[in-house]
């Protein structure tokens, strides 16, 4: 058997385009439907990255950008797999993770809220699953901050995720949330997604048994790409 | 009880946010963390094929660019092959994929690269040269996705797969580059429309 297309994307489970209750999607989403296409090569090929695309403390945002001394905030370490639909692990992909500090703040030019940057936190990393999908970072959980929706307006602490897979087609980004943030369900952006179950499956959870005494918490977040169909009896997809 | 399928679901999408470039392209965001900074070279130093540079906006509802995008080009080589285990063989330091962000003043984007082959489609259905694009910014809650074609590849596009299954002909053209020349470079224009009139055609794929 030969791995073909990947599965069609549930849009159920997906944010829709045009979510007013999120308001900048009113004016950035497409009116007309998405024109759904069988893969092709196109589709079913992405970018391969090494471990040489990386540097050493690239997936350690404790360090990463420290220069005189570590960043204020809770340690913690954020780790998981990366699977498939058919529960595979999905190897050597990359991961890429950006944040706001422990106040909610962005180091990036264009973020003017008034909680300070933090001169010892970057607030970004990048690592590639190991054979088995596994993944890890460190970190500080990052703080809630308002922005211009509503004019009370707040974002639930979160972390953006960005994962590759091995096609195109699997491309995501995606945010994490963490479990029990009473924020979750007032969040124009979390209620852009209707399905409870799907806004849990984006609720980071706490992980005791890989909390390390004394030193960071953990939370467990397992990402799920699309799965792939094996080819029973036929393979038209490179004109055979 | 019948039997149950046991398949996990994809995880869901969430918008990049206006802060996408603190983790995907930090020095847009005004500060240097990593060695090498991904997505910069889409070609290498070593490809075949016409160097060609690609621009354009992207353009919201209302008609005014978008300022905080994020786009990613993946392609084939001038042989038409992707840079994948499941395809290739490839020039080395051939990635074939490009990150590129807007200028946060006019929203302009553009790239270097080479004018890619033509691709093997499917059914043995030759595919016209094509770039595939990714579309993440702000207030886009699931990333969009797009090809570009070569105004200057009538014959190839009119028999293109994918352009044809587009029924509505008069929509196909907004998925065609069109070719001018900057000191003697080839240059293609490639304006994106998310919404409204002329809107760009986007693929489930």
């Amino acid at each position: 058997m030969k791995p073909a297309e990947f599965y069609q994307r549930d849009h159920d489970r997906h944010p829709a385009a045009y979510t007013p209750g999120y308001k900048t999607s009113v004016a950035r989403s497409p009116r007309l439907a998405l024109i759904s296409l069988q893969q092709s090569a196109s589709e079913i090929t992405g970018p391969v990255f090494g471990h040489d695309d990386l540097g050493e403390l690239d997936h350690d945002l404790i360090r990463n950008y420290a220069s005189d001394g570590d960043p204020i905030g809770e340690r913690i370490i954020l780790h998981g797999r990366v699977l498939d639909e058919n529960a595979r692990p999905v190897p050597n992909t990359l991961l890429e993770v950006w944040q706001a500090n422990s106040g909610g703040r962005y180091r990036h030019r264009n973020d003017t809220y008034l909680a300070p940057v933090d001169p010892n936190f970057g607030g970004c990393g990048r690592t590639m699953t190991d054979a088995q999908g596994y993944y890890f970072f460190r970190t500080v959980k990052p703080g809630a901050y308002p922005w211009r929706n509503n004019v009370n307006s707040w974002r639930p602490a979160h972390i953006h995720v960005s994962v590759f897979g091995t096609s195109f087609s699997q491309r995501l980004i995606t945010q994490l949330y963490f479990e029990g943030d009473p924020m979750i369900p007032l969040c124009p952006i979390v209620q852009t997604i209707a399905d409870p179950d799907a806004i849990d499956q984006l609720t980071a959870k706490l992980d005791m048994n890989a909390t390390i005494p004394l030193d960071s918490v953990a939370y467990r977040f397992d990402i799920v790409l699309r799965g792939r169909r094996s080819t029973l009896f036929e393979n038209r997809l490179e004109g055979n | 009880m019948g039997q149950s399928l046991e398949y996990l679901k994809e995880t869901p999408s969430q918008t990049a946010g206006p802060y996408v470039h603190i983790g995907l392209a930090p020095g847009a965001a005004g500060f240097d963390i990593y060695d090498q900074e991904l997505g910069k070279d889409i070609i290498g130093p070593h490809a075949k094929g016409e160097r060609i540079r690609v621009e354009g906006l992207v353009i919201d509802g209302t008609g005014n660019p978008i300022k905080d995008v994020m786009l990613e080009t993946w392609q084939a080589n001038a042989d038409g092959n992707y840079a994948h285990p499941e395809s290739g063989p490839v020039e080395d330091g051939f990635r074939g994929w490009g990150r590129i962000i807007t200028d946060f003043k006019t929203g302009e984007w553009g790239f270097d690269t080479i004018k890619p082959g033509a691709v093997m489609g499917r059914d043995g259905r030759m595919m016209a040269p094509h770039i595939s694009l990714w579309i993440v910014a702000r207030g886009i809650n699931i990333g969009l996705n797009t090809r570009l074609y070569f105004d200057d590849e009538t014959e190839a596009n009119a028999a293109d797969p994918v352009l044809n299954l587009i029924e509505w002909e008069n929509r196909r053209p907004t998925l065609v580059a069109k070719r001018t020349e900057r000191d003697g470079r080839p240059v293609y224009r490639f304006d994106i429309r998310i919404q409204g009139e002329d809107e760009t055609v986007f693929f489930d794929i």
